[in-house]
């Protein structure tokens, strides 16, 4: 982030480098159960991201001092394979995945029924086998297909998308290049039945113009991956 | 040939009654938060909230309309346990007078003493069922927080000491057993072995080690069927 201002990201035509354009998703594919000993699973390719999501629960939760007598406690466990990027990463839990496993925690504790299940413990595991950029938004996302995937009760499903900012144009889903070179990421969780937030992060500087933009960008293409969501929940193949 | 999965969406929007009443089978499926309609005039029965003047789904499953209540039956759920439901667990644990059981459901049992499978003298449960022994027994008692109470005191209930067990997802048991039970009739006689199906989706199956893997591999063909949308539920 910062800017590499000598670097062009966004052609005279308004095109980006991989020839989306500023509003433009990158490919998804979503599909569930691909893990059988697991509750409910999801693989979502999403670009070149790809995550694999595990739901096991809910089930006694152990040890006992982390029960919660009136509700059950989710445990995310976000993860990168150590070959999911050109730079072989380290194997084994480091401070950024222990961030993106509490935000992801945090967004999802904000749509299931917690309080059907006291004293219980639904486990979330998030592999991500390949990563370009936004992979948080593609766990928590695939987070929110896997546990419909293995019926818990849910009063929405979340999704994650980010937009950011590349020599000074707002632009959605952003990619490798962007992410590293752009000016600024906005990624946010977004329930799209009722339109609520549960999830923003931001990174970098964005004009209240701009913020908007991408606001507008993100609840925009929440809206696409929600229906590729549903489709792929009741059985189609997507996109 | 069409490799797309049968409950498409474009596919599921058949409105048409010739066939006579929707059964379950072919209601259609519904992902949470999915607005189901006015909640004027309509109870909210299993897997459905009212949220202000809409009924939302709140699983993933068949939506199904009996009377004026609408419930969502899940395409895959945990089992929950019932006074009554026979049960094969795991002992998961004990302490001198109770033995912990892992019934399959998000909270475990517990089995006392005095409900146990023999006279059990203070800090001898361990002699009698030991950590990893497997039971078949029936929920006693189920309480407001969920905790529940298993008692091994009852007609054929037992310590299992030989066969196999599997598993299968709990509202696929209608499947494996048919109507009136000529499924499940009809395997224990071609496979010539014991089958004892439990509420939390467990099967205790007893005979030659063939038959055995016949039924388990019968069992895994109910359970791959159900995965595809529009045979599950």
């Amino acid at each position: 982030m910062g800017g590499y201002g000598d670097v062009q990201m966004i052609d005279e035509n308004g095109l980006r480098m991989d020839g989306r354009k500023p509003g433009d998703v990158r490919p998804i594919t979503i599909e569930t159960g691909v893990v059988p000993v697991a509750d409910g699973s999801c693989r979502m390719v999403w670009g070149t991201n790809e995550a694999i999501v595990a739901v096991y629960g809910p089930m006694e939760a152990h040890p006992r001092k982390i029960q919660k007598q009136d509700r059950a406690v989710i445990d995310v466990a976000y993860n990168m394979a150590p070959f999911s990027t050109t730079d072989r990463i380290r194997p084994g839990f480091n401070r950024r995945s222990r961030e993106i496993s509490k935000v992801t925690k945090d967004a999802l504790e904000s749509v299931v029924l917690l309080e059907l299940y006291p004293r219980s413990k639904i486990r979330v595991s998030i592999e991500i086998i390949s990563a370009e950029a936004g992979t948080r938004c593609v766990g928590l996302t695939a987070a929110s297909v896997a546990l419909a995937d293995a019926g818990i009760p849910m009063t929405d499903m979340v999704v994650s998308v980010a937009s950011g900012k590349v020599n000074d144009v707002v632009v959605c889903d952003l990619n490798k290049e962007e992410d590293n070179y752009g000016e600024a990421d906005l990624p946010m969780g977004i329930l799209p039945n009722t339109g609520e937030l549960v999830f923003l992060q931001m990174d970098g500087d964005l004009s209240p113009d701009e913020f908007k933009q991408a606001w507008d960008y993100n609840v925009d293409a929440a809206m696409q991956v929600h229906k590729l969501m549903v489709e792929a929940l009741k059985g189609g193949a997507n996109q | 040939m069409n490799s797309r999965p049968v409950g498409q969406p474009d596919n599921m929007s058949n409105e048409s009654n010739a066939d006579g009443p929707r059964d379950s089978r072919r209601s259609p499926v519904v992902v949470p938060g999915e607005d189901l309609g006015s909640a004027e005039g309509v109870e909210a029965g299993h897997g459905v909230l009212v949220v202000g003047d809409r009924v939302k789904s709140t699983k993933q499953g068949r939506m199904s309309r009996k009377g004026n209540t609408i419930s969502v039956t899940p395409l895959h759920t945990r089992y929950m346990p019932r006074p009554g439901d026979l049960v094969i667990g795991h002992i998961e644990g004990c302490t001198n007078n109770i033995w912990f059981v892992d019934i399959g459901a998000p909270f475990n049992s517990i089995l006392p003493m005095s409900l146990g499978p023999a006279k059990v003298e203070f800090g001898g449960t361990r002699k009698v069922l030991d950590i990893g022994d497997s039971i078949l027994c029936r929920v006693q008692e189920v309480e407001e927080t969920h905790q529940s109470v298993v008692t091994m005191k009852g007609m054929g209930l037992r310590k299992i000491r030989s066969g196999a067990l599997d598993e299968l997802d709990p509202h696929l048991l209608g499947h494996l057993i048919g109507k009136g039970g000529s499924f499940l009739r009809a395997m224990k006689m071609e496979t010539d072995c014991r089958i004892v199906v439990t509420d939390n989706g467990r099967l205790w199956i007893d005979g030659d080690l063939e038959n055995i893997l016949e039924v388990r591999k019968r069992i895994e063909n109910i359970s791959s069927e159900a995965r595809i949308v529009g045979v599950g539920a």
